[in-house]
Parts: C-alpha cells; structure tokens; sequence
C-alpha cells in the first residue's frame, strides 16, 4: 500500500483520526507521518498551556510528588490540576501558593486583585451560610409539622441576624 | 413565561440596535464566581451540588433583576431545548454537557443569565445589542452585589474573587464585544487587525465563543487578563480597543465604496439572489450570505431590508432553532431543505 499523502512511498504507519464525530484512516510512509505527528502535537489543550506555564525552571518534579502535594480543605492533588487546568476549592489557592502565586504572575502579569471587594468578607461569610442552613432546616420542619423545632430555629435565625445587621451598619458608617 | 415564548420574540444581542449596532453586534459582560467553603463545580459531591444550585436560586429569586427569572434544571431540557439557549446566547456550548447538577437562570427579556454550576458555580452574564459594554457591566455589577448580600462568594483578600480556572482569577470579569468585520475581510486587512489585537492581550474568537473558530467575518474580542486591573479599567481597554477597530471597519467599507464597490454590489446582489433562491443550504452557507446582506443593508446596497431580518434569520436558521419551530428533530439534510424554505418565505 502506498502512503495516502505523497503517494510514493510504502505505507508502514496506520492512524485513525476522528474529527467531529467523523472517523477517517490514513497509512502514511515513515516519513509523511513523522511530518504528521508534529502537526498532530499542536493540538493541545489549556490545561497544558496552564502546566508549561507553572512548572518553569529546569528540574522536573517526579508525578508521585506532585500527587502528594494535596489540598487541605478538599483533597484535590496538585497533579489532578496539572492535569485538567482547574482547582479544587477556594482554599487550594493557599495549598499550593508556590506554585500558583507564580503561575497567576505569568497569565496575568500580576498576582495581586485591585477592583471589587465583596460585601461579605470573613466571619459573616460563615454567619451566612449558617444562616441559609438554618432556613432550610426550617422549611423542612415546618414540612413535617415538628413546631417546637421549627419555634427553635426561628429564634436562632432572629439572632443571626440582628446580628447580621448590626454588622451591616457598623460596615456603612 | 416559558422557554417556548423565547421562540416569538427577538433575542437581546440580535435586535440589531444601539450605538455602532451596524458593526457592533453585541457586548457582553460575565463574571466568574464561586460559594465559600464549598469544592468547585467539578469536585463537588452530589450533595453539595444540589446546595450550590438552592442557595443561587433563592439568592436569585430574591435580586430584582431576577425575580420574574425561568429558573431551567438542564437535565429536565431536550438536547434541542439546550442548543436552543446556547444559540440565543444564553448560555455556553460546555454548559449542555454533562447536565446533571447544571442549571440556567434567565430573565424574560433575555438580557441577564446565570450558568450555575458551569466551571464556576455562578457565570452571571448581561448581554446588550450594540455597543454598551460599560453599560453591562453597571448592570452586572449591580446583580452581583445584590446576589452578594444572600451568597458568600469565596475571595482572598490577596488574589480577589477565586475561581476554578485561574485564568479567571482576580475579578472574575469578561467582557466581550461582537464584530461584524465583512469590509476589513474583503480587504484583506483582517489578519493584521487581529494580529495587533492579539498583542494587546485580548482573545479574538468565532460566532459561539470559545473553542470556535472565528469565521464568516463575525469576530469576538474578549480580554485575557483579569487579574491586577479593576474592572472600569478593564472594560475602558477593551472600549479603546474596539473603537479603533470599529474606525479601521469604517475606513475600510468607505474605501471599498469607493474603489471596488461593482465587485461588492455583485457579490451582495448574488448573496441576496442565492437566499431568495435556494432550496437546500447549510447554516454556514446561511451565515456567509447573511453577512453579505447584513453589509448590503449597512452601506445602502440592499434597500428592501433590515438589518432586524437579517439578525432574525441568522438565528432563526440556526439547527435547534429550526428544530424548535418544526417542533421536531430533523435530520442535517431536513434541516438545510427546512432553511432554504424559511429563508425564501421571509424574503418574498
């Protein structure tokens, strides 16, 4: 068989590209293929472009090290974002801020945010979310008729926010 | 409201006005967040999910650009259904995939919609037609400090608001503008503009964002950086960005009015004649020759038309589109016959 691109020499490598759902075979000569293979690896995706970009220096950290470099609030491995460009939680920001504080300097050209700030920062964040908790654990009580519970509850999310409030006027003045 | 009344009214970015609309398209603003304490989108459990998806909705039904907002669970949707509101806009390709914790909130008119949990846990977008790019984001800007009184978005006093990718990172923003660039591509200008577009650090892609390739002379310019520039500075860039691009666009149809205009009035008057014509055509085809028209319309060529028709049939002509208004699925050959037919029916 000849090779399907120059047509002149014997083809001795086989590949199967698949294009939107399209399959199609090609035999290429050794040479043609190699051609090919090159074109083949620029199609690469973000999460390589994002990994080139934090791992500069010369040394190449073995897989096992960067798997076992993991996130302490979700347990998300440095290496799964090596691998899929994304991160875990919020909080892997801090896990692995050696790596990424420099990476965030190379896609920005900065590592620190200037602009908006959002209304709730530290502890009300928890408040809020107690807050919401407890609202649908109220909903689900008043659901199943449990009324001592669900007086409970109310009085709990009166507290949070007064409380709520309280602090939302010392944040205005 | 329901999603089927979207059928019968013109989308947002296509009603063809605003300031520069005969170039501008539309602009678009999205920012990027997430919940405090809970795992990004695509690491979260089921459970937490699920909570993502209450806490945004009552967030939303409680914000007064959303009240009156379709709150759609994706995996409730037909695929048909999930095309359909990546065709208007709505929301991304990547977002009718996977469906199953993934919803869409949108508002009646179109203009404000939130992804949740897409690669973040909320993408809040405000899409204007024409040229308004400072004006979605005051609008953004607003929905999200509103949102923000009911969700505590997970942010770092160091890096800003903290997203899944960090490309986002910082203050989450995007802002994106919609270009109709016919006359620069004619010209043969184009790779130039983009070229020195893309040195300024701005993305150029096609019709449907990301992943798609810029063709058939509409262009989308977005910014790449987020991060170490407040978000009024971020969206001035682009504006200054655009507005010489928008100049380079005018100077270009000018010159070519002046120069080749039987070249361009031959190949407008053919565009308009293989429309009124066809029998079977593709939704690329569809999409060259509208930009033809759409052109002919801008320079005075084409006079028995709008440049609303023509934004009505650019999405009209769209497969899921097509799909919705037969009310059922077709196949590619049925639905380049189905086009053609539509196509010839609004141009009589």
């Amino acid at each position: 068989m000849l090779c399907d691109i120059c047509g002149k020499s014997e083809a001795t490598v086989h590949l199967t590209e698949i294009i939107n759902d399209k399959v199609s075979n090609l035999h290429l000569c050794e040479e043609c293929a190699r051609e090919k293979g090159q074109e083949m690896e620029e199609h690469f995706g973000l999460s390589d472009l994002l990994a080139g970009l934090a791992d500069f220096g010369t040394t190449v950290e073995p897989e096992a090290t960067l798997e076992a470099l993991k996130c302490n609030s979700c347990g998300f491995s440095y290496l799964d974002f090596k691998k899929i460009g994304r991160l875990g939680c919020g909080d892997c920001y801090d896990s692995f801020k050696n790596k990424i504080a420099p990476l965030l300097k190379r896609i920005h050209g900065a590592d620190k945010h200037v602009g908006k700030v959002p209304l709730m920062v530290g502890k009300t964040v928890k408040d809020t979310k107690d807050l919401h908790d407890l609202k649908m654990k109220l909903d689900k009580t008043i659901q199943l008729e449990e009324f001592e519970e669900a007086a409970r509850l109310r009085d709990k999310i009166r507290e949070l926010e007064k409380k709520d409030k309280k602090g939302n006027d010392k944040g205005n003045k | 409201m329901k999603l089927d009344d979207f059928l019968g009214q013109d989308t947002e970015w296509l009603r063809g006005t605003g300031p520069n609309s005969h170039i501008v398209m539309s602009s678009r603003t999205r920012l990027a967040r997430n919940i405090d304490k809970y795992p990004f989108s695509h690491w979260a459990n089921r459970k937490q999910s699920e909570e993502i998806l209450s806490m945004v909705k009552a967030a939303a039904d409680a914000t007064n650009f959303l009240k009156n907002a379709l709150f759609l669970r994706l995996k409730d949707l037909s695929e048909v259904d999930r095309f359909f509101l990546v065709e208007r806009h709505l929301m991304s390709p990547e977002h009718a995939e996977n469906v199953e914790y993934k919803a869409l909130i949108v508002d009646p008119k179109e203009i404000v919609s939130i992804m949740v949990n897409e690669e973040d846990h909320l993408r809040i977008q405000v899409l204007q037609s024409g040229y308004n790019l400072m004006e979605c984001w005051r609008i953004l800007d607003e929905i999200d400090t509103e949102l923000s009184k009911r969700l505590p978005f997970a942010y770092s006093a160091k890096y800003g608001y903290l997203t899944a990718c960090p490309t986002n990172t910082g203050t989450g923003l995007r802002g994106s503008v919609m270009l109709h660039l016919p006359a620069l591509v004619f010209a043969a200008q184009i790779d130039k503009v983009l070229q020195a577009t893309a040195k300024l650090l701005l993305n150029i892609r096609g019709l449907y964002g990301e992943g798609t390739e810029a063709s058939d002379n509409i262009f989308q310019v977005s910014n790449q950086v987020s991060m170490g520039i407040a978000e009024e500075d971020i969206v001035d860039n682009i504006e200054r960005i655009i507005n010489q691009i928008i100049a380079r666009e005018e100077a270009a149809r000018r010159a070519i009015m002046l120069k080749n205009k039987q070249a361009l009035v031959d190949r407008i008057s053919r565009a308009h004649g293989t429309l009124r014509n066809a029998h079977i055509i593709t939704s690329s085809e569809t999409i060259a020759l509208l930009s033809a028209i759409r052109l002919g319309i801008d320079l005075g060529i084409v006079k028995n038309l709008d440049r609303r028709m023509a934004n009505e049939l650019l999405i009209l002509t769209q497969p899921a589109h097509l799909q919705k208004l037969e009310g059922r699925i077709l196949t590619a050959n049925e639905r380049d016959i189905k086009r053609a037919d539509l196509i010839r029916e609004k141009l009589k």
